[in-house]
């Protein structure tokens, strides 16, 4: 293997290091699985309520998803982070990465969603509420289900998007796979760990990336 | 004679535009009313203000003797008394036939799925389809969609139905069996109003025909005498218009 191998597929370091990037998974799996939760659920309710056409609501939710989306998400993780404690709130790194992440992913979610229920035509609802169903009811049975199929592919790729960056919970100290791997680096002086942690993600991500594109199909429309 | 639907000085604005300048109406039970008229002149407006689709600007509207328009009425409750049936189906796409036939009886009426299951199977052959119960709007017809259409108002044993031009968008060739079936709702008993274009239709089946211009009813009465006999000058042009 000569010297390529030697720097970045050393087996000694990274035996060393593997079990330290076994946790990192772990920790970025969790962290990955409570982000797109709270972020999509979050994104739902935000495009439901929108949907109450509530001016001065809706004013502060267009608001909110138009900063949300215009930060980077490393500044919001720092803020919630290193600010916040100066108020007096002491967030655990994990804490911090999540909320940050959730409320972008919730920013960008609930523009899709939103655009998702106004794709649905408005003969749709008259139907519906001509029926007796009433907007709740409408809305649950008859446009959601519409709204989902349609924006599950711009879905998948924003959640897909956001999620891989639980990395930056790396700068807060977040003890995921580039900390980790970060760390390992830092210590023995050889990328080997790095390397190792690119697998970890690709072990984590690519089945993502498949399970996308498998809901994709599923939902397609029946045509 | 029981009257099902009573409109009375209903008046439809949208913005400065008055579409609807004071309209009176009686529909009597078992009663097949055709309303005629140019395109405009207020036609489906009159009938999405009898179910409040659009909100009438002033006036009242009663059905079965409940003022819909009262502050505090349950509107849901009143819709399901009152069929309607689009000009585009509006079946929902992600529902097979009898899914859409029995979404309203299990979550308005809640009935149970069986319940739901069986009052819809009954709807849907009521209107010829029982064989299409498992099939997808996309996999019907145009004529079918809309049959599964009125299978789905029907099954809520409504009180009246109304059609908004419902074989407006459907080739020629699938018209008859729309109609056909509304021919066997007046046969039950079912209570009308049909905003169409099918004259020859209204000739045959509608108990009166209303003619509508600019907002108004112009002038009613009998198909025979509307479409032969009308004493307003815009009837017999809009009726020399219709027959080319």
């Amino acid at each position: 293997m000569g010297k390529f191998g030697e720097t970045f597929l050393n087996w000694e370091v990274m035996a060393q290091y593997a079990p330290k990037i076994v946790e990192g998974f772990f920790v970025t799996l969790q962290l990955a699985a409570v982000v797109v939760a709270t972020g999509l659920a979050a994104g739902l309710a935000a495009a439901l309520v929108r949907s109450l056409r509530l001016r001065l609501v809706n004013f502060f939710i267009v608001a909110a998803v138009d900063v949300l989306r215009a930060l980077p998400p490393l500044v919001l993780i720092m803020i919630l982070y290193f600010a916040l404690p100066t108020v007096g709130v002491r967030l655990s790194g994990f804490v911090a990465t999540w909320l940050a992440l959730s409320a972008v992913l919730a920013a960008f979610a609930e523009e899709i969603f939103w655009a998702g229920i106004l794709a649905v035509p408005r003969g749709q609802w008259e139907a519906a509420r001509s029926t007796g169903l009433g907007f709740l009811q409408t809305m649950r049975h008859v446009v959601l289900p519409q709204a989902v199929r349609l924006t599950i592919p711009p879905l998948t790729n924003r959640t897909i998007a956001i999620t891989k960056g639980t990395a930056l919970g790396a700068t807060v100290a977040v003890g995921e796979i580039l900390y980790q791997a970060q760390t390992g680096y830092s210590f023995s002086y050889n990328p080997s760990p790095l390397t190792l942690g690119a697998i970890a993600y690709l072990i984590l991500f690519i089945p993502v990336v498949w399970f996308g594109r498998w809901v994709e199909t599923r939902f397609a429309w029946k045509r | 004679m029981q009257v099902i639907l009573e409109v009375a000085g209903l008046r439809k604005s949208f913005g400065h535009l008055e579409v609807l300048k004071g309209i009176d109406l009686k529909v009597a039970a078992r009663e097949l009313v055709f309303v005629i008229g140019p395109s405009g002149s207020g036609k489906s407006t009159l009938l999405r203000c009898c179910n409040r689709l659009e909100e009438p600007t002033s006036g009242s509207v009663r059905v079965e003797g409940v003022d819909i328009l009262a502050p505090g009425v349950d509107i849901n409750a009143v819709r399901r008394r009152i069929g309607m049936v689009f000009q585009s189906f509006n079946l929902y796409p992600h529902l097979n036939a009898l899914g859409n036939v029995t979404l309203a009886l299990r979550k308005v009426l809640k009935k149970t799925r069986a319940e739901a299951e069986d009052a819809g199977s009954l709807a849907l052959a009521r209107v010829g389809l029982m064989d299409k119960a498992n099939a997808y709007p996309n996999e019907l017809s145009g004529g079918q969609q809309q049959r599964v259409a009125i299978a789905r108002a029907l099954a809520l044993e409504p009180s009246i139905m109304l059609f908004d031009e419902p074989t407006s968008a459907l080739d020629p060739e699938l018209v008859g069996g729309v109609l056909a079936v509304m021919r066997e709702m007046r046969e039950w008993g079912m209570t009308m109003v049909v905003v169409s274009h099918e004259m020859r239709f209204a000739r045959s089946a509608a108990d009166r025909v209303l003619f509508m211009d600019q907002g108004r009813i112009l002038e009613e009465g009998p198909p025979e005498k509307i479409f032969n006999r009308p004493e307003q000058v815009r009837t017999r042009e809009f009726i020399a218009s219709l027959n080319g």
